[in-house]
């Protein structure tokens, strides 16, 4: 087996040396009736790559890949351009096949990627402090709410209507079994939305108020009037963005007052790759809180010979030292991803970053204007950024399925998201990125007119 | 205060006189050894790698096409008057510098790629590049998780059947693929135990977990709710049942066990663990990070267990990533099944479904709920497909036993040179458990790692478990060559007589490695956690 | 004024109803280079044997007891800027709180200093 170095010499010899008669002496603990002494049944043996490569191509060959139709999918995973360099140097064997940088003398490439990587979230995020990343934006976000528990010492969250409701879904399994108390209501099909419902509301119970942005309808709100309430009663903000590329056009949630800023890095550097590997960002506005934040974070420092280098630090925060009293227990991060994230952001910098936020925003301008020629459409938001809602006549999520069998992936319908109906059935959330054409917008809208006419 | 320290660990930064390590060079790189700056230090607010589409005229020649009805059209700013006003403060790099950069990082790097990385219960084995390019299929990395299922029949085709070989090779009931990491299936697990014994009006407040045990578990299982208690080993370093038994009661929920556990070795008592834990109204969840010792010859349901989480990244090979991305499947006992979280996927007539919130009332409705967006680690498990596929049920045995034998091997091979203290007990499993004791006076299971650097080689795990002093616990895994092996046990063999000598030069290693021991004490007591531009450079 | 110990390596100094509680120069040479300490804010009732305070060193974090019951007056707030006090004074300026006693016969049982002294080389 090609995995497999030892040869049947190399067996016989390390047998003698332990002094067994067999591989299978080496489990001698195992009571008899437990050990299966030979392949378990039914099951195939081992094959070639070439076997393999052709039974998996089969399987992918039965899915609808992104880039062969039109594509406008959002609501939380985003379909971005990524250069080509990245791909090639996130699979360099000493970044695909190393581990966690616990011995950072022969880990500073992990480290520095790390050091980097915080700084370049924090800044996005307008943060002082970021972690060197979680699995993704959904489990950033119910870390970022058990954090705001622990710091106030309150347990009643209230989440925004706007807020993913995958990422609702989440908070709200967690409180069922942590105690806190969540509250939540779906959103209303309006072109604002529920920030100053929220500001309120948000009393001396409070712990955190957990708004997104831009929300799960497209929809952008200044949250600096909310972000002023809720520190008036003493609770914390906690923003949400699953589109990073929107900071290249939009002001920062740390620059309005939140809190604890958390995201979705997946649309930078990562791929869509059906729901996961994905990228959790955390980072806190203000650093004395830094205690409290979960998972890696990754500090500059000296060696022997005075020589700058990283390491991991505040460790004493996590499960390996502090075990049941850790401010988590995480323990992988997404370090593959957060590398890809970091090297995509790099060549884009500064000035790639605006201008790929300026590209989506006028494509995504274009889109909703053409979208809303078609007659019986009706585009929601005022504002947006590259994502926005339409309204049309009748169930959008049989729409979608009938777009999608003609080949045009046309965007997430309210009825896959909220599949409790009342009017959202009607909503359609379409994402349009800089990978969406001209020409793709034009399919978009003649398919979107026949399937109404 | 309690047992100060008990792991024996404390770091220091011992002083060595500047340019001992070598000749000293104008740029500071040696030879293939390069150092390399910051992005913040070489790239600026106008570079950029990264060329953008002009966008091509449309029929009429125009590029910015007005639409035609110019009252749809809106004027000024559609972002809500939030447009950025502030730079962001993120540095650009050309494309050359920046496949510069991160190559001169890599090669700081220690990595399977490039030699044994014998991490104690991390199961770093190599990571086959199969698995890199089936991912890479754009059928699978090309695929946004919401859209129809029509679409996405041949992804939910692969969670399906590497769910079925999950459960085969375990021997359980039904898995929950979702879980983004080991420690997020734990949470899973747990949250699938607490659900059941509430759903039959037994709320219970405690969790039984051994002091050997990976510290997820007792991370876990407070996050979880439930008080902490431990459970004694025995001399022999498995659990004490007698001990367990005595403390079963109607307050103990679960107990968390890890088979093989953190020492190496199996619990040859763990079906009557089992059975006397579920007597007890409690149920089982097993940690399975150690899965790799016993693939294709022992199943944990045959044990008893109710519910474990499989490691991708550990016995199913996707790669480690610098530290993840994981996965955690939870595979469930059928006590457990009903209460598994959405989203899964389940076969149908002609293909697969997702079962989402929607459908979850009615086909799981005591599911305790959705833990995270979307599906779970698609491209890990494509990876892990791919690797099951290629070793078929033959090599996956294979995989156990070589394991098996090159930690049996490496432990005799170092009889009388490191102490084993649970050596004479029998043979160990995948992993080999050495202490500290016989080293002189002054020197650690630090120096000793440290000094396995400087010989090309990644320490085993150190300090872990907490209940040998200065533990070092060797994996070597099956992907090691017996010269591979030889290798690695000629140089411990070596720094541990000088460990024994009381060889005071330990306390300078690594010396030949990219940096010399860092200060873990400023970086802790001064966090500087980014990037300034007050901050002084070196 | 008198110093006592307990086996947690807990040292306390006692001034008529006030006490002053630190960690003793053999918990602070095991546990390595002090990183952090959480002291207890003025005010916070304390239980004897009861977690007080946590200590951190780099790769350890330890639960600091107290060693009678009372009422906190005052954390040592020099420890926040400089945690390195506890290695370099452990026994002086390194002190952790001081708090007002609610019942001194708590003090029985305590070890005095030769006590402790021999109850560290029996470690």
């Amino acid at each position: 087996m090609r995995y497999l170095p030892l040869t049947d010499a190399d067996r016989s010899a390390m047998l003698d040396v332990i002094g067994a008669q067999s591989i299978d002496a080496l489990f001698a603990d195992v009571s008899p009736e437990h050990y299966l002494s030979g392949p378990l049944e039914g099951l195939p043996t081992h094959a070639s790559e070439m076997a393999v490569e052709r039974h998996m191509r089969r399987l992918s060959k039965m899915n609808l890949a992104a880039a062969d139709a039109p594509f406008f999918l959002g609501a939380g995973a985003y379909r971005h351009h990524i250069p080509a360099s990245v791909d090639h140097l996130i699979q360099r064997g000493e970044f695909l096949t190393s581990y966690t940088p616990y011995q950072p003398e022969i880990a500073q490439g992990t480290l520095q990627m790390l050091f980097e990587f915080q700084t370049q979230v924090a800044r996005l995020f307008g943060c002082a402090v970021a972690n060197a990343s979680m699995y993704d934006g959904s489990t950033a976000c119910w870390e970022a709410i058990a954090m705001a528990g622990r710091v106030t010492r309150r347990s009643k969250v209230l989440l925004s209507s706007g807020l993913h409701p995958h990422y609702v879904s989440t908070a709200k399994t967690m409180a069922r079994f942590n105690g806190d108390e969540v509250n939540y209501s779906e959103p209303k099909l309006s072109p604002a939305g529920d920030f100053v419902e929220l500001a309120q509301a948000v009393d001396g119970e409070i712990g955190s108020v957990v708004v997104q942005y831009p929300d799960i309808l497209g929809r952008i709100d200044d949250m600096t009037a909310l972000a002023e309430a809720c520190h008036a009663a003493g609770a914390l903000l906690v923003a949400v963005v699953t589109e990073p590329v929107a900071l290249g056009a939009l002001k920062s949630p740390g620059e309005m007052g939140a809190d604890i800023v958390v995201g979705e890095g997946q649309a930078l550097g990562v791929g869509l790759q059906f729901g996961g590997p994905y990228l959790g960002l955390f980072a806190i506005r203000d650093a004395k809180h830094v205690r409290q934040m979960p998972g890696r974070l990754c500090g500059e420092t000296i060696d022997a010979e005075g020589k700058r280098g990283f390491v991991l630090t505040l460790s004493t925060r996590e499960q390996h030292i502090r075990r049941e009293k850790a401010t988590s227990n995480i323990c992988t991060n997404s370090g593959l991803c957060a590398l890809a994230f970091s090297i995509h952001l790099t060549l884009l910098g500064e000035k790639g970053l605006r201008a790929l936020a300026a590209e989506n925003h006028r494509l995504a301008c274009r889109a909703a204007d053409r979208l809303a020629e078609v007659p019986g459409v009706e585009v929601l938001n005022e504002g947006f950024f590259n994502e926005f809602t339409v309204v049309v006549p009748g169930d959008a999520r049989q729409l979608v399925r009938d777009l999608a069998e003609q080949g045009v992936l046309a965007g997430v319908s309210l009825g896959r998201l909220y599949p409790d109906g009342d009017r959202r059935e009607n909503g359609l959330v379409v994402a349009v990125t800089e990978t969406v054409t001209e020409e793709d917008i034009e399919t978009l809208a003649s398919a979107l007119e026949e399937a109404l006419a | 205060m309690n047992a100060p320290n008990a792991s024996g660990w404390k770091p220091g930064t011992p002083e060595a006189p500047a340019g001992e390590s070598g000749i000293q060079t104008v740029t500071g790189n040696r030879g293939l050894m390069l150092e390399e700056p910051l992005i913040f230090e070489i790239g600026g607010a106008d570079t950029c790698g990264v060329d953008f589409a002009s966008p091509l005229p449309l029929a009429g020649g125009a590029i910015d096409t007005p639409s035609p009805n110019p009252s749809r059209r809106r004027e000024g700013d559609r972002l809500g008057g939030l447009a950025r006003t502030e730079p962001i403060g993120l540095p650009g790099l050309s494309e050359p510098e920046t496949v510069r950069h991160y190559t001169r990082l890599s090669r700081q790097n220690y990595a399977i790629d490039c030699g044994i990385f014998p991490l104690g219960s991390c199961t770093m084995k190599h990571n086959p590049r199969l698995n890199e390019k089936v991912a890479r299929m754009p059928g699978f990395a090309d695929l946004h998780p919401l859209q129809p299922e029509s679409t996405v029949q041949g992804a939910l085709g692969v969670i399906d059947e590497l769910a079925r070989w999950l459960l085969a090779l375990t021997g359980m009931h039904a898995v929950a693929m979702s879980p983004k990491a080991g420690a997020h299936g734990e949470l899973c697990g747990i949250l699938c135990i607490r659900a059941a014994l509430e759903a039959r009006g037994d709320a219970r407040s405690v969790i039984l977990v051994p002091e050997s045990a990976h510290g997820t578990n007792p991370a876990t299982a407070a996050f979880a709710g439930y008080a902490v208690e431990n459970i004694p080993a025995t001399a022999e370093g498995r659990v004490d049942l007698a001990a367990l038994k005595a403390r079963l009661s109607p307050d103990v929920a679960a107990v968390m066990i890890t088979n093989p556990n953190t020492c190496g070795l199996f619990e040859r008592d763990m079906k009557a663990i089992s059975d006397a834990v579920h007597a007890a109204g409690a149920l089982v969840y097993c940690d399975g990070a150690n899965f790799n010792a016993i693939v294709g010859r022992v199943r944990p349901g045959d044990l008893g267990v109710d519910a474990m989480h499989i490691n991708l990244h550990k016995t199913f090979s996707t790669p480690h990533g610098g530290g993840g991305p994981g996965s955690g499947p939870v595979v469930l006992s059928e006590a457990l099944a009903p209460f598994a979280p959405l989203p899964f996927v389940r076969k149908t007539e002609g293909g697969w479904e997702l079962i989402e919130e929607e459908d979850g009332i009615d086909a799981a409705p005591e599911s305790f709920g959705r833990m995270t967006a979307f599906h779970g680690q698609m491209g890990m498990f494509t990876r892990a497909l791919a690797y099951i596929l290629s070793h078929g049920i033959d090599g996956l045995r294979q995989v156990s036993g070589d394991s098996v034998l090159n930690a049996n091997y490496t432990l005799r091979s170092l009889d009388g040179v490191l102490d084993a203290p649970f050596g004479s007990t029998g043979p160990c499993m995948h992993e080999a458990l050495f202490s500290d004791e016989g080293f002189a006076e002054g020197i650690a299971t630090l120096d000793v790692a440290k000094a396995l650097i400087d010989e090309g080689f990644h320490p085993m795990t150190m300090y872990f478990p907490l209940v040998v002093h200065g533990a070092m616990l060797v994996e070597p895994t099956e992907c090691e060559s017996k010269a591979s092996l030889d290798q690695f046990i000629l140089a411990l063999r070596s720094i541990a007589m000088r460990a024994k000598a009381g060889d005071e030069s330990l306390h300078q290693a690594p010396r030949l490695a990219p940096r010399r021991r860092l200060d873990e004490t400023l970086a802790a007591r001064k966090p500087v956690l980014a990037w300034n531009e007050a901050d002084p450079v070196d | 004024m008198p110093r006592y110990f307990t086996e947690d390596h807990e040292w306390i100094d006692i001034d008529g109803d006030s006490a002053k509680i630190g960690i003793t120069d053999y918990a602070q040479e095991q546990l390595g280079d002090i990183v952090f300490v959480e002291v207890p804010a003025a005010g916070t009732q304390l239980a004897k044997g009861k977690e007080a305070a946590v200590v951190e060193s780099v790769k350890a974090a330890s639960d600091v007891f107290t060693p009678v019951s009372g009422t906190v007056t005052e954390g040592n707030a020099a420890l926040e800027a400089d945690p390195g006090l506890v290695n370099t004074a452990p026994e002086s300026e390194g002190w952790f709180f001081k708090l007002t006693i609610a019942d001194t016969g708590e003090l029985d049982g305590l070890m005095d200093e030769g006590k402790y002294k021999d109850f560290v080389a029996s470690l």
